[in-house]
């Protein structure tokens, strides 16, 4: 006979609700802040941290005044809170330096046309207006520094005609790119040395447009920052790249030579090569050349970052692995072929997080040129604080200087990470 | 059946020197070489003109000259009586003394906050992670400046300390002052009879270490692991503890202490040198923290799994495979950081510490008019340390990355 059994369950039981220590914000705080007596102190710790900045900081923040005419006034009024009113005072001298009151609208259209180019270049969904990133640099140059607007426009006048005269000789007369581009360099050359200077004076005659010259010494403030930091971010990159194929060519003096120069730009700090160009470049130069600080800044930062940057990318380049080197020669391609259509696409795209650092690194290090007596922001604020109203005056400026440059790096590095996460092939 | 004949042999053409492939490469090169060397005569030509203008000649005896000016921090003796080249050594200690410190303090705080950022606490790790990014993204020009700030205008005076109630304290039973003018510590004094001790100390961490490798051969032998930390910690703390009370303790602190308005005796630090170590060490600790963050993330999951499955206890898959996978990948990193701090303690200027490019390259230069001379040397030491960092890099590589072909 069968025992009988008393129950049989014959439905599922319905699965109970997770214990409320689990789930929800008990649950979170629980796995996220209390998992373990470590943790607890720590989270204590920190949080005993934050309210302790916090409450200090926000009622000197929030309380701060913004319209008094001296550092005394504040202090007057109230010593314990923030005194904003140098800010108010001297925000235009730190955007844009001695630049003349009447001329600001061109450093800040300069800005929003900057804004305006770097989209194309960011986003390939607006690549059908790269045309004005290409436009940008002159036009920049222009606003910024003033003069005639043909003596810009020249420059590209003169490289246009010299890059359709490259096209016209390996369309309808070359077969060698070589001797169609020394013939292009040659006419182009010619172009400038004698032609350009003609032209100019011409086309001023005829048709004058032209901007109050501002000499360069009249930069400074984030216009400064951003001219040297701007123009080192765009001409060290592809500097850099060719530096990086360098030290990888199997041709031995360009090897070295480009060893040599990252070497020795990596082994000496930054503040020794801007000595360089403000003290010893008139040594090296033929006597009597005087060129303009801003430019010789320029040169100095970009040769900088062009050397970390050619070893961010040599970086990368090792990461390839040599299946890719040897799969492209294999399919017949030429060096420059396999560098353009193989190896750089990837080695680039895993170098991207160093590029962008390097990129951070040099906007951050134009902060520099405040040593050689150029009035950057962080020299400016020691110019502000001689003033006889603002002496005494430190964290009002230092924070609000520290939060634009932040601001900048930090959307730098956020860019390189969702350009990361758009490139990610894998997964 | 005609025997396949080789394609008709082309004979030299020049124009080949461009276009073909097994000449282009040469060609190339001649031509590089060519035009480097002419810029390079160029400059060399034009500085000769140059010097000629300004009736001046290269010649490095400025530095057996009396340099006639003071260095507050020294640690080797030097007076405004010493020569330049003295006044460059004092530079050269100075820079290297802020690399120094500044890196030990960096790795430690670089070290802690990358492995707290990894915390699985959620509030532990977004303050890390505001640490990285608020150091990150600022430069260190600004932060030297801010810290120097800092200690110089929020420490009391001196004279603050003055007085039956006074309106600052000495830290730590009164043997450390922060003081705007710097913070002084006490200072170590050697009686007789401290060299012994020294002796003492040294012999008992070579033992140390001996021990240490014999328990490491022992496991290696026979599987049994000894415990090393304990015993070598042991090893060397009590027997130059018992030397210390046996010989009447030879070493005692010299406390510093007020006398009119400044502090005496003791260590003292200058806010210049603590504000140019500190700002460089928080901010070089914020890349450390991410190399290191990095480098643990790097090693697969699969690695930890495997030894977990191996029946490895937690921190023995720390010690035994993660860190020695994920060390590979921080050194080299680290140490370019290192090397980053040496060379951004050049911007010492902006506190006024004397380092090498403020003795050589700032009060000499600016004395003896020896441009061209004294940027030579500054950028040789520079170089030099950097070369020597690089090689080691180098070397590291090569003996600890995974060979591939």
């Amino acid at each position: 006979m069968m025992t009988k059994i008393a129950f049989v369950r014959k439905k599922e039981i319905p699965p109970s609700a997770p214990p409320i220590t689990e789930v929800g914000l008990i649950g979170w705080l629980r796995q996220n802040l209390f998992s373990s007596w470590l943790n607890s102190i720590l989270t204590i710790l920190s949080v005993y941290f934050i309210v302790i900045i916090l409450w200090d900081f926000i009622p000197w923040a929030y309380g701060g005044h913004w319209n008094t005419k001296s550092l005394r006034e504040c202090l007057d009024l109230d010593p314990d809170v923030a005194c904003f009113s140098v800010l108010t005072a001297r925000w235009k001298q730190l955007l844009f330096g001695l630049y003349p009151a009447e001329e600001y609208w061109r450093p800040t259209l300069t800005f929003i046309f900057l804004l305006l180019a770097i989209v194309p270049i960011l986003f390939p969904k607006f690549f059908r207006f790269f045309w004005f990133s290409i436009i940008y640099p002159g036009l920049a140059v222009w606003l910024l520094w003033g003069g005639s607007f043909w003596s810009i426009s020249i420059v590209y006048i003169g490289l246009t005609l010299g890059a359709l005269f490259f096209l016209t000789l390996i369309r309808r007369y070359l077969k060698n790119y070589m001797i169609a581009a020394i013939l292009a360099f040659l006419s182009t050359a010619v172009f400038f040395l004698f032609i350009s200077n003609p032209l100019v004076g011409l086309l001023n005659v005829i048709l004058p447009i032209s901007l109050p010259f501002v000499e360069s010494l009249k930069m400074g403030g984030f216009t400064l920052s951003l001219i040297v930091g701007v123009t080192g971010i765009v001409a060290s990159f592809p500097i850099g790249i060719l530096l990086a194929l360098g030290r990888q060519s199997n041709l031995p003096v360009i090897k070295m030579i480009c060893v040599g120069f990252i070497e020795f730009i990596r082994g000496v700090p930054l503040i020794t090569l801007l000595f360089v160009a403000s003290v010893l470049l008139n040594y090296f130069l033929p006597p009597g050349t005087n060129f303009d600080i801003v430019l010789r800044v320029v040169i100095m930062v970009t040769l900088f970052s062009a050397a970390y940057m050619a070893e961010v990318i040599r970086g990368g380049l090792a990461g390839l692995p040599l299946g890719q080197h040897e799969a492209s020669a294999s399919l017949g391609l030429t060096y420059w072929q396999s560098q353009r259509l193989i190896i750089m696409p990837q080695a680039l795209k895993i170098s991207i997080p160093g590029i962008v650092n390097t990129f951070i690194g040099l906007f951050k290090d134009t902060t520099l040129v405040s040593i050689i007596s150029l009035r950057d922001p962080v020299g400016l604020a020691s110019t502000i604080r001689a003033d006889q109203k603002w002496n005494g005056i430190y964290w009002e400026l230092y924070v609000a200087i520290g939060l634009m440059f932040f601001i900048f790096c930090w959307g730098m590095s956020q860019y390189s990470q969702y350009l990361e996460r758009k490139l990610k092939t894998d997964k | 059946m005609s025997a396949p004949s080789l394609p008709p042999s082309e004979s030299f053409k020049l124009s080949m020197l461009l276009s073909d492939t097994r000449y282009r490469g040469m060609s190339l090169q001649v031509i590089t070489f060519i035009v480097f060397m002419a810029v390079f005569f160029w400059l060399v030509d034009n500085t000769i003109k140059n010097l000629a203008l300004l009736d001046k000649d290269v010649s490095f005896n400025f530095l057996w000259l009396r340099a006639g000016y003071d260095i507050n921090q020294r640690l080797i003796p030097y007076t405004s009586d010493s020569t330049h080249g003295m006044a460059a050594l004092v530079g050269i200690l100075n820079t290297l003394l802020v690399a120094f410190i500044g890196c030990i303090i960096a790795t430690v705080l670089g070290l802690f906050v990358g492995i707290l950022r990894l915390s699985k606490n959620w509030i532990v790790a977004k303050l890390m992670s505001a640490y990285i990014e608020g150091f990150r993204n600022v430069p260190v020009l600004l932060w030297i400046v801010m810290v120097f700030a800092l200690l110089t205008e929020f420490t009391p005076a001196p004279r603050a300390f003055k007085g039956a109630e006074p309106e600052a304290t000495m830290l730590f039973f009164d043997s450390v002052a922060i003081t705007n003018r710097g913070t002084y510590f006490p200072a170590p004094v050697l009686a007789e009879g401290a060299y012994w001790l020294l002796l003492c100390f040294g012999f008992s961490i070579v033992a140390s270490i001996y021990f240490i490798r014999y328990a490491n051969k022992k496991k290696k032998d026979t599987g049994k692991s000894l415990p090393k930390f304990w015993v070598s910690s042991v090893m060397i703390v009590f027997p130059t503890l018992i030397l210390f009370f046996a010989m009447g303790q030879p070493v005692s602190l010299e406390y510093p202490y007020l006398k009119g308005f400044n502090f005496k005796d003791g260590i003292h630090l200058r806010n210049s040198f603590l504000a140019l170590t500190l700002a460089l060490a928080f901010y070089t600790s914020a890349f450390i923290a991410e190399i290191v963050r990095a480098g643990i993330m790097a090693v697969s999951r699969g690695q930890s799994e495997a030894a977990a499955s191996l029946g490895l206890r937690p921190n023995k898959i720390m010690s035994l495979i993660i860190l020695p996978q994920a060390l590979r990948i921080i050194v080299p990193p680290l140490i370019s950081n290192y090397l980053n701090l040496t060379k951004n303690s050049s911007l010492a200027i902006a506190v006024g510490y004397m380092d090498v490019r403020g003795t050589l390259g700032g009060i000499t230069l600016n004395q003896t008019g020896r441009e061209l001379e004294s940027m030579l040397l500054l950028m040789g030491f520079y170089l030099a340390v950097s070369l020597l960092i690089s090689s080691f890099i180098n070397y590291f590589n090569r003996s600890f990355q995974i060979v591939v072909r």
